[in-house]
């Protein structure tokens, strides 16, 4: 595999970039792989990546019904952070966070990570204390957290509405300044380079139609493209992971629901952080093109319409303007939507199956971009030595039935007010 | 914007109802024996299916009943609505 770098860089201008080789193949599906991983966007992908990388197994097949980085990665508003309170999130995404701060090495790609920190709102003392005791558990697990009051967080964000006379006025707010942003396809695309570079063959357009299970123990999938077999198979399909759950006769704790997200024209640097709403649910960003990049509730009923619809952007963007009075001045660019695998205690589920050499990962909820390396480190270790690591032995199927179950908001199984 | 016909008030916008998952969940009958898996499948586990789903929804700034809605989850389209108390007929 070509190097980027400066030199090759300047090497290939001398050539008007016409002789860079490609970023990965276009392979046509083998017969059999020692793994098949279901589902090419940014989980996939990074347990591809790890189970070359961590565990020497090459001889794997990411099958993608659409184009890698066409799902929820190249959808979802880059916020990465891991201000949790239990000490399962925490652990696994601060695990998370320091392959983030590694990843543009490693992957020999910038994804463009930007720890520019990200301050919750809080608008009463009852949300000042609530988030005092988030960020004392957050210390306690070695994260870091501040809790600003509302002068400090005036400093930070002069734009925010402090005037007096405001519904929700802001109180102050809790502050994770590790946290922040990357560019969402850069990881898919990173990922997947490296992956294909060591072997993995991405299988694009290829639509995984059913499973070959006999004996309790799988032995292969059915695609578009035709059979495909192997011992062990793990599915990465975020917002269709219900529809391939039926043809394995699962039902699981999982609902799927539509999320949107929007972006303003690009406008002059304004917002140098990640801030999010107290008062309800809204969170805006900046990108590096000046947009101002903004999401909030779900649609709020069952989804796969992968579009939105506009009485919810209507809700989140008076939010929105509540909090900072300059948005209302702006144009939208663009909304769009993604399907969001909505687990019943916000939790993920990172583990094996009742069905022998069938690995389980999704849940992600909105909340899975920033899990990307973390999720695909441990899922290519839960496959490769068929158990859970540590850092994912929290994210089992099973709690729902024991009642462990890790509901960090507190709000139940109402998946879609969450 | 969703337009649903309330049984009740007739066709009202998505704005005045609220949603109340999965209509064809039905909880275990009291006084009898309930295995874990019973309890987990009321509570926990949902086909969320693409196509076609009974749902509950509620007419909370209309006349506050709750409604069943039949509705595709891929296009939106609404096809029947029933009354709380009714059954949904397959
Ligand atoms: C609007 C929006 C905003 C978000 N904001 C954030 C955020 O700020 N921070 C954050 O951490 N998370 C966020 N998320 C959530 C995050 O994007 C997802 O949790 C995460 O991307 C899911 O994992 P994935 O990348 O593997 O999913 P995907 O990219 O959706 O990958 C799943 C892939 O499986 C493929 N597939 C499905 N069915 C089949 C089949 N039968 N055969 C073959 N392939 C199949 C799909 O085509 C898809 O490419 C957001 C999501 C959305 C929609
Ligand atoms: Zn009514």
């Amino acid at each position: 595999m070509q190097k980027y770098s400066i030199f090759n860089l300047v090497k290939n201008a001398l050539s008007n970039h016409q002789n860079w080789d490609l970023a990965w193949k276009d392979p046509t599906p083998k017969k059999e792989y020692d793994v098949v991983i279901i589902g090419g966007g940014g989980h996939g992908l990074a347990t591809a990546y790890y189970l070359a990388k961590e565990h020497n197994i090459t001889n794997v097949a990411i099958i993608e019904k659409g184009w890698i980085g066409g799902g929820n990665v190249g959808r979802n508003t880059t916020i990465i952070r891991s201000n949790y309170m239990h000490d399962d999130n925490a652990l696994f995404s601060e695990f998370g966070m320091d392959l983030w701060r590694k990843m543009s090495q490693d992957l020999n790609y910038n994804v463009m990570f930007s720890p520019r920190g990200i301050i919750n709102l809080a608008h009463s003392d009852a949300q000042m204390n609530v988030y005092a005791r988030r960020g004392n558990s957050m210390r306690l697990n070695g994260i870091d957290a501040v809790l600003l009051n509302r002068e400090q967080v005036r400093e930070i964000i002069p734009m925010a509405d402090f005037s007096e006379n405001v519904r929700f006025p802001i109180f102050g707010g809790l502050m994770q300044p590790s946290a922040g942003t990357a560019r969402h396809d850069a990881v898919a695309w990173g990922y997947a380079r490296q992956a294909d570079s060591m072997g993995v063959d991405i299988i694009q357009n290829c639509e995984v139609i059913g499973f070959d299970v006999s004996g309790g123990k799988i032995n292969g999938v059915r695609t578009s493209r035709g059979d495909i077999k192997a011992k062990k198979i793990g599915l990465c399909v975020a917002g269709s992971t219900n529809i391939l759950a039926e043809k394995l006769n699962m039902t699981l704790p999982i609902e799927t629901h539509l999320l949107q997200a929007c972006v303003s024209e690009p406008v002059k640097p304004v917002l140098d952080g990640v801030v999010t709403f107290g008062a309800g649910h809204f969170y805006i960003s900046q990108s590096d093109k000046g947009e101002m990049v903004m999401g909030g509730d779900l649609d709020g009923y069952n989804s796969y319409a992968q579009r939105g619809n506009l009485p919810t952007l209507q809700h989140v963007l008076t939010e929105g303007i509540a909090m900072m009075p300059f948005l209302s001045k702006l144009k939208m660019l663009r909304t769009w939507g993604g399907i969001m695998d909505m687990s019943m205690d916000g939790s993920p589920i990172i583990d094996k199956t009742h069905i022998e050499g069938l690995y389980l990962n999704c849940g992600w909820c909105y909340g899975g971009f920033k899990a990307t390396p973390a999720s695909g480190w441990t899922f290519a270790h839960t496959i490769a030595q068929d158990r859970v690591h540590e850092l994912n032995s929290g994210y089992s199927l099973n709690r729902f039935n024991t009642g462990h179950l890790l509901d960090e908001k507190g709000l139940g199984t109402k998946t879609w007010i969450s | 914007m969703l337009y649903i016909k309330c049984p009740h008030c007739g066709m009202r916008s998505q704005n005045e109802f609220s949603y109340g998952g999965d209509a064809s969940v039905k909880r275990p009958e009291l006084n009898k024996e309930v295995s874990d898996q019973d309890w987990d499948n009321f509570v926990y586990n949902r086909k969320s299916l693409r196509g076609k789903h009974w749902e509950l929804w509620q007419h909370i700034s209309g006349c506050r009943q709750w409604i069943k809605v039949e509705r595709d989850t891929a296009t939106h389209e609404i096809f029947r609505t029933l009354k709380a108390d009714e059954e949904i007929s397959l």
